[in-house]
């Protein structure tokens, strides 16, 4: 193919990248350093200081955090596991776990709802075995579940990627050499496995951080994320500027936290953003 | 107000629309915008058998989404609906025109008083026409609530409904409570007055299950919580679902609101849209709608043919005392807004 014709089959990509991706950035950028008479001002920017949006923001990263540490600790034993498994059982195992991302997943975290209100099934079912009911939605550990049922296969799938690239030959080699059980964990598997950790952090952190959808389901209203305040800006009180300007401040967060992974990321596996 | 939107309906309805388009069509057309599942598609229809005139329907769900639709200004819309402070908005901007009462005689129709009442956002009644109004309230479920406690707002401060309590999830329709119970206008924009009811919603909010708007009928039907503040719309679209559901306009009063019609700046053809607006206060059409959304309506020709029983549901229709202790919303100025959204920020925050 010649190079005339490569660069053609680019361009639907690039009227897509262009009109999707970078103009509504601009947008962003354009209406969050203006005010409402159109002249400069960094007021919009700035007001993520305000103690209500600190908070909210502060909200919003250690859910995301909280939701990633658990997914973490929850899928690394899981890929190993998996890794572990015969061939034709791993593929099925791993189908079961890809299964949920078909569905929506507003449907599903709608499915909770039902599941988990004051009369939901889960509350009957506790209340026919005679056991106390409980009170978990609306909560922010509710919204935190959701988070990690949302997106635990984003952090399983990147983990069992890196860890069945370990040969075994390997792993013989390190027991052959005296290493025990802990000895081959901790120098082998943990090391060749970090970067498939680092885009799993990625790819669970930064979608939890910026979510409001969850928090507007499974928290009632009750608690307000950094993506709540802005989609408030915007929706109820027809500040685009300052709904932008508090845009611009979480990308800087979202964009930070994947430089940072990025650098630690030596082998760049996965995601590679940069 | 605002009832529940399903987008099935919704694309069905607009389904039948555009199939009657093709039918009786001289070239006229109408174009209308109105909250969701509040006019009945068979009057629709009959409209546009009668005059020949297509109508181009179009729905939206809140107020601020019409208004971001309207100023958009890829749509030029003939006739208008939607509720009190957000006309009031329009009109100050300059975006009403004048309505000319003698093109549409079955004005006759609509209530004094309600016409009275819209005075808040249409001073001199020049502007609009009452279409559908209703009260705020408390939707309790009768096997947890007694029916002595509901005639006060305080009770959605008793500690004993701890995780049962439903709250408006709207700036505005929330603060009504507080300021209300503190024996304030819900117009207030004073910021002291407002500090006093921000400290009583915080004081509040442990005791709450979640702040709802569409979802309250809803909760409130699967017995999820016992109280929930709601407009009488939605309480009497949760009643159909459960028959443990009462709805009370607490004495320190509340808001009344009322939905009207208006002919905004971008009306082409003035004409046809009096020809609309004579056409849904006829009483057959009316009455076709009142079934239809079952809100209160300010047309007295219904009103007076409706049986005993229904004219007696204060759910749908509030009594003179309620009403007398209503007051209607009046919009804010830019400062009163910021205000409004600053406070509300710091009550969710919290």
């Amino acid at each position: 193919m010649n190079r005339f014709k490569r660069e053609f089959l680019t361009g639907p990509y690039i009227v897509w990248i262009i009109g999707f991706i970078v103009l509504p950035i601009l947008m962003i950028v354009y209406y969050g350093v203006t005010d409402s008479s159109n002249s400069f001002t960094l007021a919009n920017i700035i007001a993520i200081a305000e103690p209500i949006h600190m908070k909210a923001l502060l909200l919003s990263l250690k859910l995301a955090l909280v939701c990633t540490v658990i997914c973490l600790l929850l899928s690394y034993p899981l890929a190993m596991i998996l890794n572990s498994m015969k061939f034709k059982h791993q593929n099925f195992i791993v189908f079961i776990f890809v299964l949920p991302m078909w569905m929506n997943f507003m449907l599903r975290i709608l499915a909770w709802q039902l599941l988990l209100s004051n009369n939901g099934i889960l509350n009957t079912v506790l209340e026919t075995l005679h056991l106390p009911q409980f009170q978990f939605l609306n909560t922010p550990s509710a919204v935190v579940f959701g988070m990690v049922y949302d997106f635990l296969p984003f952090m399983i799938l990147p983990l069992y990627n890196s860890m069945s690239k370990i040969s075994a030959d390997v792993i013989d080699a390190a027991r052959d050499l005296g290493a025990n059980q802990l000895q081959v964990f901790i120098k082998i598997i943990m090391p060749l496995t970090i970067s498939g950790v680092l885009s799993g952090i990625i790819m669970v952190f930064v979608p939890a951080l910026t979510s409001f959808v969850i928090s507007n389901l499974l928290g009632g209203g009750k608690v307000l994320l950094i993506g709540n305040v802005i989609e408030q800006e915007f929706m109820q009180n027809m500040d685009w500027h300052m709904g932008s300007g508090l845009s611009i401040v979480l990308m800087i967060f979202v964009i930070a936290s994947m430089a940072f992974m990025n650098s630690h990321n030596k082998d760049g596996e996965g995601t590679a953003v940069w | 107000m605002k009832k529940r939107l399903f987008c099935l309906t919704t694309l069905l309805f607009s389904a039948v629309c555009l199939s009657a388009c093709g039918s009786s069509s001289n070239g006229e057309t109408l174009t209308v915008l109105n909250y969701g599942k509040y006019f009945d598609s068979d009057a629709l229809k009959m409209f546009e058998e009668e005059t020949g005139i297509t109508v181009e329907y179009e729905e939206y769900e809140s107020p601020e989404e019409m208004y971001t639709k309207y100023k958009a200004g890829s749509i030029d819309y003939d006739l208008l609906c939607t509720s009190d402070y957000m006309i009031e908005k329009l009109i100050d901007e300059g975006e009403v025109q004048k309505m000319d009462y003698t093109k549409i005689p079955e004005y006759k129709n609509i209530d004094q008083n309600i016409i009275d009442s819209s005075a808040s956002f249409d001073p001199d009644h020049t502007y609009t026409l009452p279409y559908f109004y209703g009260t705020v309230g408390i939707l309790y479920n009768t096997d947890e609530v007694d029916a002595s406690e509901v005639d006060t707002w305080n009770v959605l401060w008793d500690s004993k409904y701890e995780g049962k309590i439903i709250m408006e999830n709207s700036v505005r329709d929330c603060f009504l409570v507080p300021l209300k119970q503190l024996g304030y206008s819900l117009n207030t924009t004073n910021p002291d007055e407002l500090d006093e009811a921000l400290d009583m919603l915080l004081d509040q909010k442990p005791l709450i299950y979640a702040y709802f708007v569409d979802e309250t009928g809803d909760e409130m039907a699967a017995g999820n919580a016992s109280l929930a503040v709601v407009y009488s719309g939605e309480a009497a679209y949760a009643q159909s679902l459960s028959d443990k559901l009462e709805y009370s306009v607490p004495k320190e009063g509340s808001n009344l609101w009322i939905d009207s019609w208006f002919i905004p700046k971008t009306c082409k053809n003035t004409e046809n849209a009096e020809k609309f607006l004579n056409f849904l206060c006829r009483e057959d059409i009316a009455k076709m709608n009142f079934d239809y959304v079952y809100y209160a309506t300010p047309n007295t020709a219904v009103y007076d043919n409706l049986d005993e029983e229904t004219k007696n549901d204060t759910t749908i229709f509030p009594d003179k005392e309620t009403l007398d202790n209503c007051e209607v919303y009046v919009s804010l100025d830019e400062e009163g807004t910021n205000l409004y959204n600053q406070l509300w920020k710091t009550l969710k925050s919290d």
